[in-house]
Order: C-alpha cells, then sequence, then structure tokens
C-alpha cells in the first residue's frame, strides 16, 4: 500500500467493447447538448423578449420563468422532468410514453437541460439588449425607420454581436452540465467513463479520458468562437481577450 | 396531489438539508481562500505563480463538477492506498471546482480597481503586502460581494450533487423517500421549493447589495 501502489493500463481506452462505448458517450454528450441548446435559444430568446416588452403581464411570466428555473438545481429540474412530469399526463399518454419511447432518459434530459439553461439565455439576451445605448433607437427612429426596420437594421446587428461572447460561455456551461444527466441513467461520455470502471476497475484512466474529452472541445469552441468574434467585431468596439 | 407524504417524512427530508448546509458553507469558506490565493497568483508577475494558477483555473473550469467528483474520487485512493470517504471526496472536490470560479470574481474584483491606487500605496511607502492588504482588497472586496452572494447560491445548489457519491444530503433523501413512496410529482416540488426558498432569499440578497453598490459609487 501506499503511493501509485496502481498499475495503469490505459488500453481501456480503445480496447473492444469499451472504446465504442466511449465514442457512443462522447456522441450522446454532443447530441444531448445540442439539442438542448436549441431549445434553450427559442426559449431563451422568448422569454427574454417577454422581460423587456412593455407589457406588465408578460413581464411578470418571464421575470417568474428566470426566477424558478434559475433558483432550483438542475438536479431537482431534471428528476422532475424524469420521475414526475409523466405522471402529470393523462394515463393514455403515459402508457404510450412508456411503450414507444425508448430512451425517454434521454428526452428528459433534453428539455430539463434546455429550459435551465434557457433561463440563464434569457438573462444575457436582456442584458444585451439592455447594454445598447437609448441614443441608437431614438436616432433610428429619428431618421424616420419603422419599428421592424429599427430592429432590423439598426438594434439587431449590433445585439448579436454584443451576446455572442457570453453565449458561448452559455453554451459551454449547458455543455458540461449534460454530465448531470447520468443520474438519470443517460449514457453520455461522464457515465460512460464511470460505467467502464465498473466492469475493469479502471475508472482513473477512463475519467481522465473524459476530462480530456471536455476540455478538448470546450477548447475547439471557445477558439471557433473567438474567431468569428473577431471576424464580426464592430470597429471601435474592444473585443474580448 | 397528496402532500400527506410531504408531511409525514418531512423530518427524515428536512434531516438531509443540514448536511446540504453544511457542505455549502465548508465549500464557501474554504473555496474563498483557496480562490484568493489563486486570484494573488494569477495577478502576481511571477511567471512561476501566473501560468501553475492560470492552467488551474482553465482546467477546472473546463470541466463539469460531477466528473471533477469523480476523478478525485478515482485518483485519491491511488495517492494513497486508502479508499476515500465519501463525504472528504464531495467537499474536496466542490472546494477544488469552486475555487476557481471564486478567483475569476476576485481577479475581475481586484481589476476594477484603478491602478492609480496601487501606485499611490506604494509612492507612500507601503509595502506590497500592505497595499494588497489595506488598499486594494478592501474596496475591490466592496465591488465583488454580490457577484461572491451569487457564486454561494450556485453552490448552494451544487452541493445536490453529492448525491452521486451517495451522501445522504437533502436531495439524496427525498429520492429515498420517493423510492419508497413513489410519489415523485409531491417529492420533487417539494424538493424544488425548498431550494427555490433558500436560493431566492441568497439571489435577492446579491440584488440588493448590487444596488446600494451602485449608489454608493455613484454619490
Amino acid at each position: 500500500m501506499g503511493i501509485l501502489n496502481y498499475t495503469f493500463d490505459w488500453s481501456v481506452l480503445w480496447r473492444d467493447p469499451y472504446g465504442g462505448m466511449l465514442v457512443k458517450g462522447i456522441l450522446t454528450t454532443l447530441q444531448l447538448s445540442l439539442l438542448a441548446w436549441l431549445i434553450a435559444l427559442v426559449l431563451g430568446l422568448a422569454v427574454g423578449l417577454c422581460r423587456v416588452l412593455p407589457l406588465r403581464f408578460t413581464r411578470l411570466v418571464g421575470g417568474a420563468y428566470v426566477q424558478v428555473f434559475r433558483n432550483t438545481p438542475l438536479l431537482v429540474q431534471l428528476f422532475f422532468w424524469y420521475f414526475a412530469a409523466p405522471l402529470l399526463l393523462p394515463k393514455p399518454a403515459q402508457a404510450w410514453l412508456y411503450d414507444n419511447v425508448p430512451n425517454y432518459a434521454f428526452w428528459a434530459g433534453v428539455v430539463a437541460l434546455g429550459t435551465y439553461t434557457a433561463s440563464r439565455v434569457a438573462e444575457q439576451f436582456r442584458a444585451g439588449l439592455m447594454a445598447i445605448p437609448r441614443d441608437q433607437y431614438r436616432a433610428a427612429y429619428a431618421t424616420g425607420l419603422t419599428t421592424v426596420q429599427v430592429y432590423r437594421y439598426v438594434i439587431a446587428p449590433f445585439a448579436l454581436r454584443l451576446i455572442l461572447p457570453p453565449f458561448t460561455t452559455e453554451f459551454l456551461t449547458c455543455f458540461k452540465n449534460s454530465a448531470l444527466a447520468m443520474t438519470i441513467g443517460v449514457m453520455e461520455v461522464t457515465h460512460t467513463a464511470y460505467y467502464i470502471d465498473s466492469f475493469t476497475w479502471h475508472g482513473l484512466e477512463t475519467t481522465t479520458a473524459a476530462s480530456a474529452v471536455y476540455l478538448c472541445i470546450a477548447a475547439c469552441i471557445t477558439a471557433g468562437m473567438a474567431f468569428t468574434e473577431k471576424r464580426v467585431r464592430i470597429p471601435g468596439m474592444i473585443v474580448r481577450r | 396531489m397528496d402532500l400527506d407524504v410531504v408531511s409525514d417524512n418531512f423530518a427524515f427530508m428536512m434531516g438531509g438539508l443540514g448536511l446540504t448546509v453544511q457542505l455549502a458553507v465548508i465549500t464557501i469558506v474554504c473555496g474563498l481562500m483557496l480562490g484568493t490565493l489563486l486570484a494573488l497568483a494569477r495577478l502576481s508577475s511571477r511567471v512561476w505563480l501566473y501560468w501553475p494558477a492560470t492552467a488551474y483555473i482553465h482546467f477546472f473550469r473546463g470541466l463539469p463538477l460531477i466528473l471533477v467528483i469523480f476523478w478525485l474520487y478515482f485518483l485519491f485512493p491511488v495517492i494513497t492506498g486508502k479508499p476515500m470517504q465519501a463525504f472528504a471526496a464531495a467537499i474536496v472536490s466542490f472546494i477544488v471546482f469552486e475555487a476557481a470560479y471564486f478567483a475569476e470574481i476576485i481577479r475581475a474584483g481586484i481589476q476594477s480597481i484603478p491602478e492609480g491606487q496601487s501606485m499611490a500605496a506604494r509612492a507612500s511607502g507601503l509595502t506590497g503586502y500592505q497595499t494588497v492588504r489595506y488598499v486594494i482588497l478592501p474596496q475591490a472586496l466592496r465591488n465583488m460581494v454580490p457577484a461572491l452572494v451569487t457564486q454561494s447560491v450556485v453552490i448552494f445548489q451544487d452541493t445536490s450533487l453529492a448525491y452521486v457519491i451517495g451522501l445522504r444530503e437533502f436531495l439524496r433523501r427525498v429520492n429515498l423517500v420517493d423510492a419508497r413512496e413513489a410519489r415523485s410529482v409531491e417529492l420533487y416540488l417539494f424538493a424544488g421549493a425548498v431550494y427555490f426558498a433558500i436560493c431566492s432569499a441568497g439571489s435577492l440578497a446579491s440584488q440588493r447589495l448590487e444596488k446600494r453598490r451602485e449608489r454608493m459609487s455613484l454619490a
């Protein structure tokens, strides 16, 4: 017993069948986070818009959405969508779900991660809109543009570039949070790493590999987005380093 | 809806909240200390301090917390030769993980202080340590308190991840009750409501502090 009394066996990373399992796990992680991101974008933009509209009702709904989803742990939300949500459906729908959706855990994970990330996207979106100086609107209206034109030609080109960096961060958070789906049995890469340990006792190698996968994918996305930000930057404005 | 299942198991579930709070408090206190050291190292002009701290922060910020928990859980026995206790595994992974996030908040807070402040302090004869201790940190701390409170709320939520290595904190206990009673809707709504009550209080405090800070910096 003592320091490094352990035989490393890195071949569990590519040996059959574990290599295939890891690749599948990586693909599941990507699928899960991309689908969740799609929901988060659509829902998040809608909620963010609700929060800036000059209507009391939509602002209240948008605010409540953000508060509820940000102030409860993602894990509780996952359990809710996985264990509790099907019980709220009428009986025939429940039966259909259990018979026809074999990978319900995956879809529960997508919905939970998507709706949770949407609350964060909504806040970033709102912050981006608020960051645009009021004068921009006034000047645009003063030159005789209609509301649609103001948003299409003045605000959107501005806001879209302002929110690109925070949205990149949010996507990376969503990507990392997808690991939580393992708690409801989704075989994404973290779960796969843990699962292989139960056959081989080489969890250290597999979790190290999983860490490398997360870091590599995150680095690629960061580099890609930094490049995009430079390409579309507004002249005269400071771009995130 | 049948809320009896909640009231019948209320004491058992709330018993887990103590452990949840304990995990959160230890993580926040130790994470802040480690985070401050990392932030200072990251702002240092000494290369052998700057690079390791930067690498550490980027490494942990790039990983999911759940993976860090497993990784330490597997790594620790290799180094010490002894199996790791679940509580120790959870607390150590929380601290090393959250310290990276704290470090970035603290660094931003320190960088928000104009350079003239430290130049003036040094010019008046204070040492480097004194400058940080008596001039920079007191001002920087005030600027970063709202962000630190927000991060503490996140940590409180993150403690639920101790679930995965079998620690019987609040969410694990709710889960255990659900396994016996099979009343998922009521139980998870209850769990959500408890977290919501505690976390909104924290979020509200953070917003209040932020507003007050803005008023003070305008005045």
